[in-house]
């Protein structure tokens, strides 16, 4: 046991940097990126999953089924290898990676828009048009605001779920948390005390942005 | 104002059996009328009105409103509906926004007005219905009788020429039915075109010009009130009369 502490010790003094820096680092940078633009294109599907056009409701209903039935591994490759042959121009192993994250995460968080927009009460939209706001008014101006409430909540949590996701990025070496793993894991062949520090990070970023989105929850509520 | 041509409306409930709700309304509405529609649950009192502003889509049939038949496929609803308030049963006041705000959003987006001058406006509206205090509140602020009262002004913001009243104390407290049948009775006294579906009776009969009673989807009787109710010819209006008034 004490064997154990002194090798974790002996790890972090010397690849602190690689554990801290450039894996927790890419873990965050890759997750936010995952999020933010997951979320914007997760808009994008959710207004085709709801629009009056058949052929796009499918489209995206067909997305979102084949991002939830396969496992976010295999499209990690898929992005890994499709990604670079459908641009003209070379990309690095992190774009394509991000942009596998990003189609999956977006997949989930279009559903959870969904539900949200679907929560606010029909009544909203009969008082809108009824006033006289077209259908993209009625939208913009009163439900959207009110979804926000049902959404941010699930958008956190989307947000914890790809920080530990991401970690399958390290099957490609794209320097996040896991990777750093490898890395260090190769240098030095103590596998468990390895595993112990990039666990205790994991679990740290996670339960402080779980703390913190529960705060966040209870003042949306006293909001309300 | 608005004319109604052999309305008619199915609801699919199941896919096989099509559920007839409107079976060919025709009626005219006149400017400066107080329509009550009264009837029992199912009727099509409801469907009717909110026909009438496309809220529902009819099957069949034309709803003439200021001379354009807005049942035409190429017709602009969103211009009609800004010249026909509408008041709902469960109030559906907007809870994000301010009382004010519930008000001048409207007329500043559609109207184009400026955001000082849709206020002045609101805050008169909000005078003439008590509720001049509440301006900065949140609706969750309100009770039941003050949402209603709100919902009723902000469709008066947009200065239309017909309002529409979907059972508007169907849910509210006893206490404030009151308190929200008077601002709807002075706004009939003003002359406000005005078509109430209501299971108030009594107020059928004070404030309305005429009074329409549907039954099987269809307008089963039509005159003044005092025919309509203290007279009934038709024998359902007798029947459904003898319940609701004991």
């Amino acid at each position: 046991m004490g064997e154990y502490v002194s090798n974790v010790i002996k790890i972090m003094s010397e690849y602190w940097d690689v554990f801290l820096i450039t894996g927790v680092g890419y873990t965050l940078l890759l997750s936010a990126i995952t999020v933010a633009l997951g979320a914007v294109l997760g808009m994008v599907f959710c207004l085709g999953r709801m629009s009056r056009i058949a052929p796009l409701r499918w489209l995206v209903i067909a997305i979102v089924e084949v991002v939830r039935g396969t496992p976010m591994l295999l499209q990690l490759y898929v992005g890994y290898f499709l990604v670079p042959q459908l641009l003209p121009f070379p990309v690095s192993d992190f774009f394509s990676i991000s942009v596998a994250l990003i189609v999956n995460s977006a997949a989930y968080l279009s559903e959870v828009f969904r539900s949200g927009i679907q929560a606010v009460d029909p009544g909203q939209t009969e008082a809108a048009r009824s006033l006289g706001l077209s259908a993209g008014q009625t939208m913009v101006k009163i439900i959207i605001p009110q979804a926000t409430k049902n959404i941010l909540p699930a958008l956190g949590n989307e947000f914890i779920t790809i920080i530990k996701e991401t970690s399958l990025a390290s099957t490609f070496f794209v320097g996040e948390l896991m990777t750093s793993y490898l890395k260090v894991k190769g240098a030095t062949y103590l596998t468990m005390e390895c595993l112990f520090i990039v666990g205790a990070l994991y679990f740290l970023l996670t339960f402080v942005l779980s703390k913190l989105l529960n705060a966040f929850e209870r003042r949306l509520k006293e909001n309300d | 104002m608005i004319k109604t041509v052999e309305l008619t409306k199915s609801f699919e409930v199941k896919k096989s059996e099509p559920l007839q709700v409107l079976k060919g309304v025709s009626e005219h509405i006149k400017k400066g009328e107080a329509v009550s529609v009264i009837g029992p649950s199912g009727g099509g009192k409801s469907t009717f009105l909110r026909c009438l502003n496309l809220l529902e889509k009819p099957c069949g049939g034309h709803i003439i409103f200021e001379g354009v038949d807005i049942t035409e496929k190429d017709v602009d609803i969103n211009i009609h509906r800004q010249k026909m308030g509408m008041v709902f049963q469960h109030f559906n006041v907007f809870p994000h926004l301010t009382v004010l705000d519930n008000i001048t959003l409207a007329p500043v987006l559609l109207k184009k007005r400026s955001k000082a001058e849709a206020a002045d406006q609101a805050r008169e509206l909000l005078a003439r219905v008590g509720l001049a205090d509440k301006a900065a509140e949140y609706p969750k602020r309100l009770s039941g009788g003050q949402k209603q009262r709100l919902a009723i002004v902000r469709a008066l913001a947009m200065e239309p020429d017909v309002m529409l009243f979907d059972e508007p104390t169907s849910a509210l407290d006893p206490e404030m039915v009151g308190e929200v049948l008077d601002v709807i009775k002075d706004l009939v006294k003003e002359g406000m075109t005005s078509v109430i579906v209501t299971h108030e009776m009594g107020f059928a009969r004070e404030v309305s010009s005429r009074v329409l009673f549907m039954d099987g989807g269809v307008i089963a009787e039509s005159g003044k009130p005092d025919e309509v109710l203290n007279h009934p010819q038709n024998q359902r209006t007798k029947e459904f009369l003898s319940k609701v008034l004991v």
